[in-house]
């Protein structure tokens, strides 16, 4: 019986294996940020230890810094003190820190991918749970507790039980207009948010293949919002195409050997999965979330559903909470839905290509009046490579915000929150209740829907813009 | 890390599925930098509509914690777990936890114990109609004692062990310090390092 993806780089990590316990697994890449590293640098101190291997670890300001006037002291307080912390445990233990306003800064999950630090067949760490995203390489990406930061930290190593794992299989070939976001979103909605629980999803098909690393990296990424700790796809010739000639990709005879040894990681055909689910990607039409978590979500023609309609209790209920937070009625259609405002960003969707395909919806139109935009890089390096595209200028042209690279409205650790009350198309990964600031209504959304939305002021796809004849 | 054995205490309901870690503890109280001093900040913003039980007396000194399922879901933050062990909870039941969650309460040593929805559901009942009720969980023999009923729960046998014995997990991997060398060793050398 042969080997899957997953576990192919999970054995090859065992620093030591004993029955009955769990398995003592290598850790090649951890990645700090501010907010969740200071307790375990405390707790590293209190016990004298050192930061075992600072060669094999980065740290990056990219949760709760601003968006604008980086050139001045974080006015937050508690958040400057937290930068300044990190900035201190890094110096003290000889940590590679990226700051903020700096040429290589930008969400941690957007800038390992860009400097060639996350190749296939890795293992990586991170005190956040959107890690999966490194998974579109082949890489073992999961999200760590602060006490797993401080365990990497001291030794390199996690204690680990097995994952099982499981294929998701997206078969057949994406229609126009369909975007990576669009197939996780329908993946969750049909296998909820504890669905991926205990395991590692592995994303398998022709529309998976056809897909460039940015968008499997969007799908990896919300894996977690499926309730698995990691997505996984197999390294293949886009892949390669990817890392050649990033600053930490190897080169020459490294090169080929590093890369002969990446593309035989891909799943045996023998090899045998926990589980396996299978959606066609014909049937997937652009996806939006209408309740507070991730698999509250329906095709953008459809509409917020009656809890009514739900057979189980806990279901209806959950509903019903959800409809009473969100404000919506049962029955409305999505596309009747106003919002507020847009944010366009995230380590789900701050990448060059999602800038382009929502620069392309907005190019030759305004945002409506009185809706905000907000578009934040996902790193500075994206934000230099839209700004020689000329993309910052159309989504000023269009009346919307151009932002430094950080987590920014995501999650509302930095000013960037939305006001309760107000409701926000977000190309993000949670609609949790209060996620992007107390009260905040999010429905989540890809960046062309959440160009098209800021056109139009309710929710849309760009083929609306054409129907109502205000289209290119 | 404390040495947990058994504990009785009352147990509050909190009849919802998917309370997600930003519902545990918002965004904003994840700015401090101290690993204590969050209980303040535990359902922060759930709390504030008044049926929430966390602040009525009837709950007052909750100690067990009885979730719907889908525990703890989304963000990594250990925070969630601190915040719940400050305010004073030794245990969360619940059907079904997300998967960082548990590993974090396993680290920090809030124990996780994962019970079938229909005895949770048994569990609601029983603190509905009897105030004050105090449950007993019994870590070594995986039991929760609620009113004339036991229930078993399922714990990872790992985790069940280091909480049993109060083990820190760095110092457990340290003893394994010469095999970390010796696949440092044979790491291959395209992997990056960032120096």
């Amino acid at each position: 019986m042969g080997y899957t993806l997953a576990e192919k780089v999970w054995n090859s990590h065992i620093v030591r294996h004993a029955d009955g316990k769990p398995d003592l697994l290598y850790i090649d890449l951890h990645l700090v940020n501010e907010v969740t590293s200071p307790q375990a640098f405390q707790g590293l101190a209190l016990a004298g230890r050192k930061v075992r291997r600072p060669d094999l670890t980065i740290a990056m300001e990219d949760h709760n810094v601003p968006t604008i006037g980086i050139d001045k002291p974080i006015a937050d307080l508690t958040s400057r003190l937290q930068v300044q912390t990190l900035r201190e445990n890094c110096a003290t233990y000889g940590i590679n820190l990226f700051n903020m306003g700096g040429t290589e800064q930008g969400i941690v999950h957007v800038v390992g991918p860009q400097l060639g630090l996350t190749q296939p067949g890795m293992t990586i760490v991170c005190g956040d749970s959107h890690t999966s995203t490194h998974g579109a390489f082949g890489a073992l990406a999961f999200g760590i507790g602060t006490s797993e930061a401080e365990h990497v930290l001291a030794t390199q190593t996690l204690p680990l039980q097995p994952f099982k794992t499981m294929a998701v299989n997206i078969q057949g070939r994406l229609s126009p207009g369909v975007t990576s976001k669009d197939v996780i979103l329908a993946l969750i909605a049909q296998i909820g948010t504890g669905g991926g629980q205990g395991y590692v999803l592995e994303y398998r098909g022709d529309a998976i293949k056809d897909m460039s690393m940015e968008a499997r990296m969007t799908i990896c990424n919300m894996s977690v919002e499926a309730g698995a700790r990691a997505g996984l796809i197999a390294p293949d010739t886009t892949t390669l195409d990817y890392l050649r000639g990033k600053p930490h990709t190897p080169v020459g005879d490294e090169w080929n050997a590093a890369s002969e040894y990446w593309l035989s990681l891909a799943s045996d055909a023998d090899a045998v999965y926990d589980a396996e689910v299978t959606l066609s990607a014909e049937s997937i039409t652009p996806f939006v979330t209408w309740g507070t978590n991730p698999a509250q979500a329906v095709p953008i023609s459809g509409s917020v559903p009656d809890p009514d309609d739900y057979s189980e209790e806990r279901e209806r209920s959950a509903a019903k909470k959800s409809l009473a937070y969100m404000g919506l009625e049962p029955g409305t259609a999505m596309r009747d839905i106003p919002v507020d405002i847009v944010f366009l960003g995230s380590c789900t969707n701050g990448r060059i290509e999602d800038l382009r395909a929502a620069a392309a919806v907005l190019a030759g139109h305004r945002i409506k009046d009185g809706l905000q935009m907000l578009v934040v890089p996902g790193s500075m390096k994206v934000k230099a490579q839209a700004e020689a595209e000329g993309l910052d200028q159309v989504f000023l042209d269009a009346g919307a915000e151009w932002r430094f690279a950080g987590c920014s409205m995501c999650l509302g650790m930095n000013p960037d929150q939305v006001p309760a009350g107000k409701r926000c198309a977000s190309t993000s990964n949670r609609n949790f209740e209060g996620r992007q600031g107390r009260g905040s209504m999010t429905h989540l959304v890809s960046p062309p829907v959440a160009a098209a939305t800021a056109i139009r002021g309710t929710i849309s796809t760009p083929s609306d813009l054409r129907k109502i004849g205000t289209g290119k | 890390m404390q040495k947990f054995t058994v504990h009785t205490g009352v147990a509050m309901p909190l009849q919802q599925t998917n309370v997600d870690t930003d519902q545990i503890i918002p965004s904003k109280f994840l700015k401090r930098i101290s690993r204590i001093g969050f209980a303040d900040a535990l359902f922060a913003d759930l709390r504030a509509d008044d049926n929430f039980p966390l602040d009525s007396p009837r709950f007052a000194g909750a100690s067990i914690l009885v979730a719907g399922a889908d525990f703890g879901t989304g963000s990594s933050r250990e925070h969630a777990v601190w915040a719940l062990m400050d305010h004073g909870f030794k245990v969360v039941i619940s059907p079904k936890f997300a998967d960082i969650f548990r590993g974090n309460c396993g680290k920090a040593g809030l124990v996780a114990a994962k019970l079938d929805q229909a005895d949770v559901e048994e569990i609601w009942s029983a603190i509905d109609s009897i105030p004050g009720l105090e449950l007993t969980v019994n870590l070594a023999d995986q039991s929760i004692t609620c009113a004339d009923r036991k229930y078993a729960f399922d714990i990872d046998n790992y985790v069940k062990w280091r909480l049993l014995e109060g083990l820190d997990d760095i110092d457990l991997t340290e003893q394994a310090s010469a095999d970390i060398e010796s696949f440092e060793a044979r790491r291959p050398t395209f992997l990056p390092t960032v120096r």
